[in-house]
Order: C-alpha cells, then structure tokens, then sequence
C-alpha cells in the first residue's frame, strides 16, 4: 500500500463576518492531523479564525468547458441585480 | 474543436486573466509550469539548509525565534508551490524522489555554504532581496494557483529581507571584527546573488516561449539590472561595498553599470560541482527516509480509526 498522504483541500475564514475562502491543498493522515497542518502551513500570521479541510476526491466541480450553458440560467435574469430597477435619485435609503 | 480551445487560452493569457486548473491549457504550458514551480518549491526547502545550519549557534534568543521563524517559513513557500503544482496534475511523492535522485533542479545559490553568522544576515539581505525581484511579477504570473502562491510568499519575504538588514546594521554597529565579518559575507555572497536571475538574455533558452505564454513577465537580465539599482543605496547605508570594479552609476541610463559573474562557475554549480552539492541532496534524502515511519505509522493510526468509526 502506498503511504502517500491523501490531499486535503484547505479553507480559511480570514475574520468573523467572512466566508471561508480556498487558500490552497496539503497532504494529511487524517481530518485532525489535516487540520494541524493547515494551522502551520496557512496561518502562521493569524490569517483566519476558522478552518475547513474538505478531501480533494469529495469536491464536485463545474467545468469550465460546460461554463456556458451551467452559468446560462443566471445570464439572462438581469433582474436579480439591483441596478435593473430605475429608481428617481431623490427616493432616499434605496 | 482544438484550434478552438487553443484561441480560447491564447485569448485567455492575453487579456491577462488567470488560467485556471481545470481549462485546457497546452502541454508545454502544463510542463513548462510544473518544472518551474517545482524548481522553485525545491530551492524553498533547500533553501532551509543553509540558514538552519545557524539556528542552534544564534547569538542571542531573539536572534534564534527570527531564524526560526524565517527558516519555517521557508518550509511554507515550499508547500505553498508543491500544492500549486499538484493542481497541474503532478505528484508530490514524485517531485520529492526527483530531487532526492538530482534529476529535478534548484537555486544553485544554496550550494554555497554559510561560513559566520553574518551569512545569515546577507542571505536575508542579498539572497531574499534577488528572490523578492523574481517573484514579485511572478504575483501576476498567467496561471492563478502559482500567481496565488507567489502572492502569499511576497508577503512574507519582506519580513526574511529586513530581519537580514536589520541584523546586519547590529553587526556594522559592533566592533572592526564584526564589520569585516560583514564585509566578507557580502564580498561572497554578491556574485551568486547575481547568478540567482539566470543566464543572461542572449543564453536563456527558455525566456522567450515563457512571455509569450506570460508565466514570466521580465527577462533576467532585467530583473538583475532592477536588483542592482535597488541594492546600491543600501549597501551605502550600511556601510559596505560589493565586489565589483565595474559597478558605477550611469546618468545617462540612469542605472548602475556593473560587471558580469562568472558564468563558468554559475554552469559549473549547475552541474552538481558547487562546494554543497552534495551535502544538500544527501540531507534533504536522509530528512525523507529517516521519516518514512512516522509516513507509516501514519496512515496505520488513520486507518485503524475509520474501523472503528465504521464498526460503531
Ligand atoms: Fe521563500
Ligand atoms: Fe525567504
């Protein structure tokens, strides 16, 4: 068996009000072990208060070739954006 | 079909946006990337060699938390770039043995060994100095998980230069041994500095294909012009002189003028004929295999416990 490490995916959240972002992968034994490692590898300078590894094999991801039609649904409702609507510019707090 | 992916990542790498890791990208850019990032992750974990062999005889405890600090950061920008290579699909396992074997390379600079402990200090200033030059346009480099990385390590190596400035100006403050201490670590280390942005212009084989494909974004001769102007005013602030007869300020350009390293001895470093050649190959193999147990015992205790997790 080999005794390669898997490869873990790493997420930081930089401060409280924030979303975990990726920052980057790491090899680990384990979830726990995978953590400690995240400490020291990406945040050394108190770069988070949060961490998430996720196993790279458990991530689903979109392709980029399949980018149009996945993304299609979202690119013709313009009026989910705020700017869609005209509003007159002495409506106050809008 | 394949013209069309082609011109989607021409027009990609043009308007300067990222390549990122599932886009078709051609395979000399896939190769190209995954030699040089991981030269680059080598010499950061090479690079802790030199400046580790310093760690236990640091003059003072501040002296030995910076050192520390600095040589585990180093350890940092080596995983930082092997995750970014694994996004290409490279291995680490792999990388590592191609080191260990010598069929992988790294910055020759760390062939040369740390005689005082103000080599600490002009690694710092010099050694840090010429890879902040390289790496901060590689902060723009085409493909984003190596941009991503570069822009973590820039961070940090401003904290490796001045620790190094700083050290130095202690020692220039001290008495005429400690002075030509520095001196003589300068005196040493300028050329291989030098040597650190490549073979000039004329001789670098892979410069050209590599702007184009924008993972590099100067030349080195460039870049070894920028690091002299840059270094000048410091050394004069802290007292010491490079090596170099040649080195003058030019009005007209603007610049300094300055000499040549030795070429011969940079290709012969290169070469595996560097004073640590040798030494830093067969640690870093020793540093592997002695763990390969702690790998082991590992992956044993992991396994052991998603048993018991599933058997519960
Ligand atoms: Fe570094
Ligand atoms: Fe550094």
């Amino acid at each position: 068996m080999s005794t390669s490490w898997p490869l873990w995916e790493v997420f930081v959240r930089g401060k409280r009000g924030l979303n975990h972002v990726h920052v980057g992968s790491l090899h680990a034994p384990d979830a726990e072990m995978a953590l400690r490692n995240a400490r020291d590898v990406y945040t050394r300078r108190n770069e988070g208060v949060s961490i998430w590894v996720v196993p790279a094999t458990e991530i689903t991801a979109s392709s980029p070739d399949e980018k149009d039609p996945f993304f299609a649904p979202a690119g013709d409702k313009v009026y989910r954006h705020p700017t869609f609507y005209v509003i007159p510019e002495d409506v106050p707090h809008l | 079909m394949a013209d069309d992916l082609e011109r989607r990542f021409e027009r990609t790498v043009q308007s300067e946006a990222r390549i990122e890791p599932r886009d078709w990208m051609p395979d000399g850019y896939r190769k190209t990337l995954i030699r040089q990032i991981a030269q680059h992750a080598h010499s950061e974990i090479i690079g802790m060699q030199p400046e580790g062999n310093w760690i236990s005889r640091a003059p003072s405890l501040r002296r030995k938390a910076i050192l520390l600090a600095k040589v585990q950061d180093e350890a940092g920008h080596g995983l930082y770039l092997y995750s970014a290579t694994e996004t290409l699909g490279a291995d680490r396992e792999d990388l590592t043995l191609k080191l260990i074997e010598g069929r992988q390379k790294y910055s020759s600079i760390f062939n040369y060994p740390t005689l005082t402990f103000a080599d600490v200090g002009v690694i710092g200033w010099l050694v840090d100095g010429a890879a902040i030059c390289n790496q901060v346009p590689l902060c723009r480099t085409s493909y984003g998980p190596y941009a991503r990385a570069m822009i973590r390590i820039c961070k940090e190596e401003s904290f490796h230069q001045r620790q190094g400035y700083e050290l130095l100006m202690t020692m220039m403050r001290g008495t005429q041994q400690q002075r030509d201490m520095v001196q003589d670590s300068v005196n040493r280390w300028w050329w291989p500095s030098l040597m650190m942005f490549g073979p000039p212009d004329a001789e670098s084989t892979n410069t050209e294909q590599s702007m184009a494909w924008r993972i590099k974004r100067d030349t080195n001769d460039e870049l070894r012009q920028k690091f002299v102007n840059m270094s000048m005013p410091q050394a004069e602030a802290l007292g010491v002189t490079f090596p170099d007869p040649e080195l003058r300020w030019n009005d007209e350009r603007g610049e300094y003028d300055f000499g040549q390293p030795d070429w011969d001895e940079f290709w012969q470093v290169v070469k595996g004929g560097g004073v640590c050649n040798e030494q830093r190959i067969a640690h870093r193999r020793k540093a592997h295999e002695d763990g390969a147990w702690v790998r082991e015992a590992a992956v044993a205790h992991a396994a052991k416990h998603a048993r018991k997790e599933g058997a519960a």
